[in-house]
């Protein structure tokens, strides 16, 4: 591993020791407000101009056809005062990619989006070296689910199977890790199984390079039934993951931070590792738009942060610079979460946690 | 658990066991290997959720069959049961001999399962290899005892090659040791070959060695192994797997393949089967297996009927069958036979609610009876409501459509009654169980749940034009609260009975305070067993005249008795109580400074550590079956009931414990403290003693101690004097395990199990006590730390048999109920444990408990009993507050009307 990312890890464990980090808030968003707004032209390039799919809102793809777009978007964020940046790479897998015919492109987009980042966050650690911006390469969790039926009809019928997710996931991480990030930020999990092939890969592809970076777990609870579409609950979904040791674990999208806390709290109780929360701007409305300012996001998530229940937060589908501005100056200076001590059990889990003191 | 050192909990005299479920294993069950075989995967999952039902907090799964693909068969089972939420809720055994079966399962598994097995039978490069896999998966793991030399079959072995896995696995492949479960082998004995004799005895010593030398790890087997040269004696097995668990769970095995449901309970089996099943398990005699197999005929046939439930009265007529069903407390069939009633009632013509009106009800006076002459306990009645219950909701769609056609038809029943439990008071119990008994007889009961204002009570009771109120309270400040009802009920000129029941209440207080207060009967029910009899006589026309009149004509008589009472207890000046203070000479005394001072949090304490501090006896108490535990297991009359009940909650608790319904919350503190003007206790911020944080005022015994010794005790008497100039201390302590129990109950209640619900408020209720007596013994050892060196058993503990005292405010000791709020600032419980006070100083969740530690080698528990006057002018003015106010707070207390 160079010894540059090796310096900036250690860098962030540091800094998690001191303060809040600040994530950075929503791609898509963002990038239908682009203006003039993104055409279908702007999505093919020269490259795709042939394809025989409709591309426009193959978001991912911009990293290689439209590369101005996403830095400028990740540069807005950095004015903003995040401290790490995404990789524009959430549906680079090649399962999410078939979509639009493009799995053979999927390597490629990651290692894009990957040195788009970097280049971006080493300008801004360059401009001021007392504040380090960080790059996590963005896992997301592909269109298919590991546990759960398409088919109503045979609930025993999957439509991906745990080792075509590794090895789709494989791929993505080892592009994301050449192209230069520093974490691996597996989220929006709402199938744990998914997340447990990720895990895998990850785990697979540190082997084969001999060294290790940060890893942040990030699940979905996808309603007030306190479940993941799954169906765990946060500690279960806690247990099910625990063993990669992760940096962080915590939970974004899907809810907005008011319909968030509880679950928040929850693995805050329960985990001995970072906690990380970047919600939704509230519910959407009934056009489907987020319409929670930035004073409220800040609100709720500084919050939090006076509680002692968080380490990293940000912003999810919605939020703007303007949030994670925000954001950032509500949760500056004050104390991040302390890790607590948890009891030593074996800690299973099924939908529910279940654990057996030694 | 193990965080801090005590003695005490190093010896797991019952621990917590964990059962897994054996039944979905092709080679263990011939039904299960018979539907894989055939195909039938949706039979096969019923075969998993009746285990989940049963109480099998995790399954295991075997697809080991050569005829089989059972990497496809492991694969497609666990497949649909991530579709079945009420069997993927517990974490699952993905069990096989193969490791491509075991992967193959692991890659279908969204949580974290435990993999059965792994061992060093081929060698430690596989070993490490299956390990790292296991990891990487996120799964625990079982290791067999088995090494490249064969399966451990001694003692030496077992602990041999479990050591040996234990380290590779920590030391190579960074296992976390407390998801590392070892079976070290559970062989057959009794067979007739001299060599298998000790091996039940050698897990034993095995599993006490293990879990002595190899930290955080567990010990699980299959225990059915032990009886095979039993195979077609159940009753001989059952009783051989029940005495191997007793000592094994003892040792330390924690987990285990069973079939929970076809246990023996080791208290239920015949004297002469436990103990020759103990000289086999435990070695004890040379011919032990000849003296087994020389009585095992003997318990054949009973075994052949253990093999299942009796399904006999399956064959009466439905009517028959509905009755049976409501006796016995069975839900199994009662939907079939409610549908079968009613199409037979359909067929003539009848309405759907005449099934309850009829045979339903019939079923439920059968029980009716059988309770009131005593041949049924109060667990089986609200078993028998839960039957009902269920045929009712199955009905209630066939009704509603009935009323659509035919509004004018109303259900009839014997009287409508409102309950509550009243304004600052949060205990249910008592009430429910009320509620489900009424039911059962066919009264229509409208629970209105605790802390009711008096306003809401009387406006339901006429709005739903009931027949009666009954009213329920377990503190004392409560007491004053039904006063208030009643007297609102004669403002508002009702003219319905009002019914009066609670911990705290009592015929002469309900005579001599609340019936006075209201023109129309008021009635005392001492308990559920009364309720009845109770309801029935004031909603006949011809008994209610008879029974009114002799209820007035009693509680005239205890009124009478109580004023005559009144004016012969003398009580004291408070001056001489004073005077006649406890004496101690504080010159000699030295306390120990405590280790801690200040507060101590426990955020989320072990609810396993506290289920073997229970103190059963007052558990069969809530459900009105009297004897002392353990003796009443076995008792003539009550046995019966009390064990089957006994294993209900056993059940409860291991789901309770593993699937986290509650959370164990607590606040503890001890202060620099001293005692000031005879009656009060100053605490201060620190050791230098110059800063008061708070002020406790105590209540001192005024009776008259003439021609005695005996001193006028308050508790302020057991911490030195200001003046002495001795460094003096006082603790405090709030606990809960209640966090988490309204939410289950309610869940039991929506799927009408108020026996569930019943039953996890009442355990709820035994962990709180159990927590605070756990605190207590905490608190001695090592947060103050002034008894290091107590070692005592649970029944010592029980008995109160050691240094020091908890008492409660609102407790005789010290009756004053305002003496919380003062506690609640000091250790700010409301933050720290989650428990609020009501405005009557009740806490919530209600299963909890709070009070005081007192350190003094010379402190016991006694009753202020009752009070002048002048003490509650004095009390009142210390504590800046009126008289009359004390006075409310204190009814209970006074010597003296107001």
């Amino acid at each position: 591993m160079p010894a540059a990312r090796n310096d900036r890890i250690a860098a962030l464990h540091d800094a998690l020791k001191k303060r809040i980090l600040v994530l950075d808030g929503a791609m898509g968003t963002m990038i239908q407000r682009v203006k003039p707004a993104l055409m279908e032209a702007d999505f093919r390039g020269e490259r795709f101009k042939d394809s025989a799919k409709d591309l426009k809102g193959n978001n991912d793809l911009l990293n290689i056809t439209r590369p101005d777009v996403i830095a400028s978007i990740e540069r807005d964020y950095l004015d903003a005062g995040a401290d790490i940046i995404e990789t524009n790479t959430f549906a680079s897998t090649s399962i999410a990619q078939a979509d639009y015919d493009l799995q053979s492109v999927a390597r490629e987009m990651n290692l894009a989006g990957a040195k788009i980042a970097r280049a971006t966050a080493d300008e801004y650690t360059a401009k001021d070296p007392s504040k380090p911006r960080w790059v996590a390469g963005a896992i997301g969790p592909t269109n298919r689910t590991a546990s759960i039926s398409p088919n109503v009809n045979d609930p025993g019928f999957r439509n991906v199977t745990f080792d075509e997710l590794k090895a789709a996931y494989k791929e993505e991480t080892e592009a994301l890790v050449e192209g230069g990030v520093d974490i691996l930020l597996i989220e929006t999990i709402f199938d744990t199984l998914n997340a447990k092939a990720a895990v895998l890969a990850v785990e697979e592809v540190f082997e084969q390079m001999g060294e290790s970076l940060p890893v942040m777990i990030s699940g979905t609870i996808t309603d007030q039934s306190g479940r993941t579409l799954s169906g765990q609950t946060a500690e279960a979904f806690w247990n099910s993951l625990r063993h990669v040791k992760p940096l962080s674990v915590g939970f974004n999208c899907a809810l907005g931070a008011a319909q968030m806390r509880p679950y928040i709290a929850e693995v805050s109780r329960v985990s001995d590792v970072y906690v990380s929360a970047y919600p939704n701007a509230g519910l959407p409305n009934a056009f489907g738009e987020y319409d929670e300012t930035p004073d409220q996001t800040a609100g709720h998530l500084s919050g939090w942060a006076k509680e002692g229940r968080v380490n990293i937060v940000g912003g999810c589908c919605g939020t703007t610079p303007g949030h994670i501005r925000a954001i950032a100056q509500a949760v500056k200076g004050l104390s991040p979460r302390a890790i607590p001590a948890v009891p030593r059990k074996m800690r299973l889990s099924g939908l529910e946690p279940f654990a057996l003191a030694s | 658990m193990s965080d801090v050192t005590d003695p005490t909990s190093a010896a797991p005299a019952t621990a917590v066991f964990v059962n897994i479920g054996e039944r979905t294993n092709v080679t263990g069950s011939a039904k299960f290997k018979k539907l894989i075989m055939s195909g039938n995967y949706e039979a096969a999952l019923d075969v998993a959720r009746q285990q989940v039902e049963n109480g099998a907090q995790i399954i295991d799964i075997n697809m080991d069959e050569a005829m089989l693909d059972s990497e496809a068969a492991m694969a497609r089972f666990v497949n649909l049961i991530a579709s079945e939420p009420d069997i993927s809720r517990v974490p699952l055994m993905i069990d096989s001999s193969k490791w491509s079966v075991i992967e193959a399962g692991l890659k279908c598994v969204q949580g974290k399962p435990i993999v059965n097995s792994i061992s060093l039978k081929e060698g430690e490069k596989l070993f490490l290899d299956q390990a790292k896999k296991v990891r990487r998966y996120g799964a625990a793991v079982v290791v067999m005892a088995f090494d490249e030399k064969g399966q451990a079959d001694t003692l030496e072995r077992k602990v041999e090659i479990c050591t040996r896995s234990y380290r590779l696995l920590v030391d190579k492949v960074g296992f976390p040791p407390e998801d590392i479960i070892f079976d070290p082998n559970i062989f057959a004995i009794a067979t007739g070959i001299d060599e298998h004799n000790n091996y039940a005895v050698d897990f034993i010593e095995a599993t006490k060695i293990i879990k002595k030398t190899l930290p955080h790890c567990h010990i699980s087997g299959g225990v059915s192994n032990i009886s095979f040269s039993f195979r077609g004696n159940e009753q001989v097995r059952e009783a051989m797997h029940s005495v191997f668990l007793y000592h094994a769970i003892k040792a330390g095995m924690d987990m285990g393949i069973v079939n929970a449901g076809q246990l023996a309970v080791y208290e239920d089996i015949p004297m002469e089967l436990r103990e020759r099943a103990e000289d086999v398990i435990l070695n004890r005699r040379s011919d032990a297996t000849e003296r087994m197999l020389a009585i095992a005929e003997k318990y054949k046939a009973g075994g052949a009927e253990a093999k299942g439930p009796d399904l006999t009265w399956r064959t009466l007529p439905v009517g028959e069958r509905l009755t049976h069903a409501l006796v016995h407390g069975i839900t199994d069939f009662i939907d079939e036979d409610t549908e079968e009633t009613r199409k037979e009632i359909a067929a003539r013509g009848g309405k759907p609610l005449e099934v309850i009106e009829g045979p339903l009800m019939t079923g439920m006076n059968v029980v009716g009876d059988l309770f009131g002459s005593g041949k049924m306990f109060l667990p089986q009645v609200v078993k028998s409501a839960r039957v009902m219950k269920k045929a009712v909701a199955y009905l209630i769609p066939f009704i509603e459509e009935e009323k659509a056609k035919n509004p004018s038809v109303q259900k009839t029943n014997n009287g409508k009654i409102i309950m509550a439990t009243v304004k600052g008071d949060v205990h249910d119990i008592g009430k429910n169980i009320v509620g489900v008994v009424l039911q059962c007889n066919n009264y229509e009961v409208v629970d209105l749940g605790v802390m009711v204002p008096a306003a809401k009570i009387l406006e339901t009771a006429k709005a739903e034009n009931a027949d009666m109120i009954g009213l329920s309270g377990l503190i004392t400040p409560s007491l004053d609260e039904m006063v208030y009802v009643a007297k609102e009920m004669q403002r508002e000129g009702m003219k319905i009975p009002l019914l009066i029941g609670g911990a705290t209440t009592s015929k002469v207080h309900t005579a001599v305070k609340i019936a006075p207060g209201y023109e129309e009967p008021v009635v005392y029910v001492l308990d559920a067993s009364r309720a009845v009899g109770v309801a029935s006589s004031l909603l006949s026309a011809q008994q209610k005249p008879d029974f009114v009149a002799g209820v007035k004509a009693d509680y005239e008589k205890v009124r009478d008795a109580h004023n005559r009472a009144q004016t012969q207890k003398k009580r004291q000046r408070l001056a001489d109580a004073r005077a006649n203070k406890f004496k101690f000479d504080w010159s000699q005394y030295k306390p120990e400074r405590p280790r801690v001072l200040g507060l101590t949090i426990f955020e989320d304490y072990d609810l396993a550590e506290l289920t073997r501090r229970i103190d059963w006896t007052p558990f069969f108490q809530t459900w009105e079956l009297a004897g002392k535990y353990p003796e009443i297991l076995s008792d003539k009359v009550v046995g019966e009931t009390a064990r089957q009940l006994y294993n209900d909650a056993q059940a409860m608790l291991q789901r309770l414990i593993g699937e986290k319904w509650l959370t164990a919350k607590a606040v503890i503190g001890i202060w620099p403290a001293n005692s000031i003007n005879d009656d009060d206790i100053e605490i201060y911020a620190d050791d230098k003693r110059d800063k008061v944080i708070a002020t406790l005022h105590g209540m001192r015994q005024q009776m008259v101690r003439e021609g005695t010794d005996r001193a006028n005790l308050c508790l302020a008497d057991y911490i030195a004097p200001k003046g002495s100039g001795v460094a003096d201390y006082i603790g405090g302590f709030a606990v809960t395990a209640g966090h988490g129990t309204e939410e289950k109950a309610k869940e039991f209640e929506k799927n009408h199990d108020d026996y569930a619900s019943i039953l996890v408020k009442a355990l709820a209720d035994r962990l709180a006590e159990a927590f605070a007596e756990r605190m207590h013994e905490r608190v001695r050892k090592e947060f103050w730390g002034y008894a290091t060196g107590e070692t005592l058993t649970n029944e010592q503990l029980i008995a109160e048999e050691y240094r020091g005292i908890r008492p409660a405010p609102g407790y005789p000791a010290s009756p004053d109920h305002t003496e919380k709020a003062t506690l609640w600032t000091l250790l700010d419980a409301e933050k720290n444990a989650g428990i609020t006070l009501t405005d009557s100083f009740a806490m919530w969740p209600g299963a909890a408990v709070s009070g005081l530690y007192f350190a003094h080698p010379a402190a016991k528990y006694f009753g202020v009993g009752k009070i002048e006057r002048d003490q509650v002018e004095d009390l009142a003015k210390r504590k800046g507050k009126s008289v009359p106010e004390m006075e409310r707070w204190l009814a209970p207390n006074l010597n003296y009307d107001t």
